[in-house]
């Protein structure tokens, strides 16, 4: 397996995602009011999390804005501070800043300070706090050490204490303890060296140590670790059995440590009882005897007796330092104010039971409770690797043929319909669709990340035209595959800047109108009738289109004297070389115009149309298939040639009859369909199979339904079949074919094209009414 | 010596670190994503010392050590606070909650052993 902290770092980034996302909610649940305390907790979290898991990498960056952050928010979440628009705004500004910072360093990149700077100092301004800094530098991590190898792993068993001799030497009938860590006897001459450094400590416990779970046992083992110790127990102050309160500690002990460790190091092991106990710890070397802290609240009294019977091991020790080892005894126990739950004492009358006192509790209630030894796992997810799940994809695409060409061949055997072989076949089919719409779903993911991206677009962008832009979003958990939500980010991206630049009227002019002051951009998904459908609105002004038709006469697109309809006219936007550099503004050109954005919707099998009203607003639609893998066709033929028209553009077909067709002059046909008129075009003439037929009574027509809401006829010779066929893209060996999606491989191995139908329609519908520029008009 | 140990903390990524920090110790653990999650494991378990963040979602760590002690059963399980914060206040509210120990955030796995050892043994 690869290295377990790379996989926890790169967990961690996608965390992070999740944690922003959450942030982001968060923080427009308090822009539109909420002020419940678990909606502030979840922001304080999210920042919090992302702190401390970019703590444990060493992120510094990003340890330190989020700590800003985070105090920020404490601040909030305190009650200290109620934030406002502007505060909320702010913060906003900052989750933005959290989600570079965290994209920066996953990908080993940095923010610039100028980006983070002003924004901290508002935010501390905002706040009112003081920077910082200092304690933001304290909190630097220790980065996390990725060797677990041999120091963790080969820690030194410790000596089982119970195989201590039992003769060991006892204070008043107690035995103390001597924990020689894996060392030869001592000899006089031995100790003479190891002696000259080390310390006593004196430990009196309160009950309180014991009531959190503290146990002396486990602080002397401890202090093993950090030299050679002898420890003495005092139980002096234990009173008769009949008077014992078992909540009360009655036991002290001193602990001789030697070693070469600074006091620091002891004290460490008393870290977590600090404040809990009576600790003294005084240095063994030299004249040992130092004095205690003329604070220190105990009573002493040496009990030099106590010395030579309790720690016969202690005076060799002590003897050849002048003044003799004090043990100091306490003798008024500091009654603590809240009697404490049983305290396991370690020290027991019977040796054996000495090292069973955490077993004990480990068990419980002495009922031994084993554990499974599975580690309990929080809520099971697996992450695949994208391109095993895409392997996958082509496979199932692999089947749908397979299981096309098996059909074929049993109905080309000429087997009934109700044989067991047919309708074998047909479970079969069933199948294969559920395992394809399982598989793809498995790529599906709710657009949300992506409509959260854009709020920081509308946000940013509307910051720097000085509108003031609410975004409004809906149908953020319809699914879509995760190709179409990468790829969908940057067109995406640029018709939202361009409904906060040119969509939305100034401040004044809103006003003026009498709109409200805020401009209102719409973000919306859903899924309707097996495609995708994402749509950006604004609340603007609308296409001037009287500007746009003149503008596109002025770039020689159009000619001066094109009769457009609105439509058209709105469509031209879409035209390469429409917008130029000279009107280019600092925000919605990137560099990038609709033309672009048109050219990576259809990429994406997609198609993207207008509506607009005037002084209304303008509505960009995006129509997505849900899959780029598999569609539904309908698979005809024109000219001798088999092609495959997808479904879903197909509103219905039907036969000419005479009365159908009327002739607007010479190879131009309309189909009158329910008292409307639809453009007749001839599928193998606008392919150029074939010239147009004379007659087309009697013929096939499918009736093609566009997102603009064009109908069109589309005349072939037969319909053949109706099936799933996998989509096999022509782009990447031929370029974009005009009026061609894709390709496809049918049951009997004939390669197929597959039409788009929308591109055709346009491309034919543009050569009869506008004959001048080559550009499709209509998408 | 191998201790059985419940790590309580809403964040994957901690999890993630404190399950190989453990394991790599040599220690079992047993993980769960917050207070309510905790005291669900600490049915089917009995660990040697529990590990818990503060700021989780639905019961956070102060409530979950409160209902930790409150239980018999597990009133006397060692319990170490992992805290972002070195701040003695917070170590001061940690102990008054009923915690044994803390672990700052982020830790050091060496440190964390040392600190599991102090208070478990």
């Amino acid at each position: 397996m690869s290295d377990p902290m790379a996989e926890i770092r790169a967990s961690f980034f996608i965390e992070c995602e999740e944690l922003l996302e959450s942030l982001q909610d968060g923080l427009q649940l308090m822009d539109d009011g909420d002020t419940d305390p678990e909606t502030i907790n979840i922001v304080f979290r999210a920042v919090h999390s992302i702190k401390g898991g970019a703590g444990a990498f060493g992120l510094d960056d990003l340890v330190r804005f989020a700590h800003r952050f985070e105090t920020a928010m404490d601040e909030v979440r305190a009650g200290r501070f109620h934030p406002d628009g502007e505060a909320i705004r702010l913060f906003f500004a900052c989750a933005d800043i959290l989600g570079d910072l965290v994209r920066a360093a996953r990908d080993d990149d940095q923010v610039d300070d100028a980006v983070t700077g002003p924004v901290l100092e508002k935010l501390d301004k905002l706040v009112g706090l003081e920077e910082e800094e200092e304690e933001v530098l304290d909190f630097t991590p220790a980065t996390l050490s990725l060797d677990f190898g041999d120091g963790l792993l080969d820690l030194p068993d410790l000596p089982d204490l119970s195989a201590l001799p039992a003769a060991a030497s006892s204070v008043e009938g107690l035995p103390s303890l001597d924990l020689p860590a894996d060392m030869p006897a001592l000899t006089a001459e031995a100790l003479a060296e190891t002696t000259t450094k080390g310390f006593t400590v004196h430990f009196k416990p309160e009950n309180a140590l014991y009531a959190s779970g503290n146990e002396p046992l486990y602080l002397f083992r401890a202090l093993r670790d950090i030299g050679d110790i002898s420890v003495t127990c005092h139980c002096g102050d234990l009173p008769n059995l009949n008077q014992l309160d078992p909540d009360t500690g009655h036991l002290s002990w001193d602990v001789t440590v030697h070693t070469e460790e600074s006091e620091q190091s002891v004290r460490e092991v008393f870290e977590f009882v600090d404040g809990l106990c009576v600790l003294e710890i005084k240095p063994l070397t030299g004249t040992a005897a130092m004095i205690a802290p003329a604070s220190a609240p105990v009573v002493e009294k040496v009990v030099e007796k106590a010395v030579e019977t309790a720690a016969p091991e202690a005076a060799p020790i002590a003897s050849p330092q002048k003044p003799p080892v004090s043990i100091k005894m306490v003798t008024a126990p500091a009654p603590t104010p809240k009697p404490a739950p049983v305290a396991k004492l370690p020290v027991d009358s019977d040796d054996d039971t000495l090292d069973e006192a955490p077993k004990d509790e480990k068990s419980g209630s002495f009922a031994p409770i084993k554990a499974t030894g599975t580690p309990t796992q929080p809520r099971a997810t697996v992450r695949v690797d994208l391109e095993r799940i895409d392997r996958l994809v082509n496979l199932v695409g692999e089947l749908v043929i397979n299981q096309a060409m098996l059909s074929q061949s049993v109905t080309e055997a000429g087997l009934p319909p109700n044989s067991p072989v047919s309708t074998g076949l047909e479970e079969f089919l069933q199948l294969t669709r559920d395992i394809q719409e399982s598989v793809m779903m498995i790529r599906a993911q709710p657009i949300k990340s992506l409509f959260q991206r854009m709020g920081r677009i509308v946000r940013e962008s509307s910051a720097s035209v000085g509108k003031d832009v609410r975004l409004y979003t809906d149908g953020e958990n319809t699914e879509v595959d995760k190709t179409v939500i990468e790829r969908l980010a940057d067109p995406l991206t640029h018709m939202i800047r361009n409904a906060v630049d040119h969509g939305l009227e100034s401040t004044e002019k809103r006003l003026e109108r009498g709109k409200s002051r805020e401009g209102h951009v719409t973000l919306t998904a859903q899924h309707r009738s097996g495609r995708i459908v994402i749509e950006v609105s604004d609340d603007g002004a609308g296409i001037n289109r009287e500007r746009v038709k003149q503008k596109a006469i002025e770039k020689e697109l159009i000619p001066a004297d094109a009769q457009l309809s609105d439509s058209e006219i709105d469509n031209l936007l879409f035209l390469p070389g429409f917008s130029t550099a000279a009107e280019i503004s600092n925000l919605s050109g990137r560099g990038v115009g609709m033309d672009v954005v048109k050219s990576s919707i259809q990429a994406l099998g997609g198609r993207i149309s207008i509506t607009s009203h005037e002084g209304e607003g303008t509505t960009f639609s995006i129509s997505l298939p849900l899959t780029l893998a598999v569609l539904d066709g309908m698979v005809v033929r024109v000219a001798d040639e088999t092609l495959v028209v997808p479904l879903n553009a197909i509103l219905e077909t039907l036969t000419l009859t005479e009365t159908d067709l009327k002739a607007l002059g010479p190879e131009t046909h309309v189909v009158q369909i329910r008292g409307g008129f639809v453009p007749l075009l001839d599928l193998g003439a606008e392919l150029g199979y074939r010239k147009p037929q004379d007659s087309y009574v009697g013929g096939i027509v499918l009736l093609i339904g566009q997102e603009d809401g064009n109908r069109a006829a589309l005349a072939v010779d037969a319909i053949e079949d109706q099936r799933q066929v996998v989509i096999k893209g022509l782009e990447g060996s031929y370029g974009r074919i005009p009026g061609i999606a894709a390709a496809t491989i049918l049951g009997d191995g004939q390669i197929a094209l597959i039409l788009d139908p929308t591109d055709l329609v346009g491309q034919a519908s543009g050569r009869t009414r506008v004959r001048q520029p080559q550009h499709a008009l209509v998408g | 010596m191998s201790l059985e140990v419940l790590a309580v903390d809403d964040s994957r990524t901690m999890r993630d670190m404190l399950n190989l920090a453990l394991s790599s110790a040599g220690f079992t653990a047993h993980l769960a994503e917050d207070g309510v999650h905790g005291l669900e494991v600490l049915e089917d378990i009995h660990p040697d010392v529990i590990i818990t963040d503060i700021n989780m979602p639905r019961m956070d760590g102060f409530g979950f050590i409160d209902a930790v002690r409150a239980e018999a059963k597990w009133s006397r399980i060692p319990i170490l606070v992992l805290t972002t914060e070195s701040a003695d206040e917070l170590k001061a509210k940690a102990r008054a909650a009923g915690a044994t120990g803390w672990i700052v955030k982020p830790f050091d796995p060496a440190k964390l052993v040392k600190a599991l050892q102090m208070v478990a043994g």
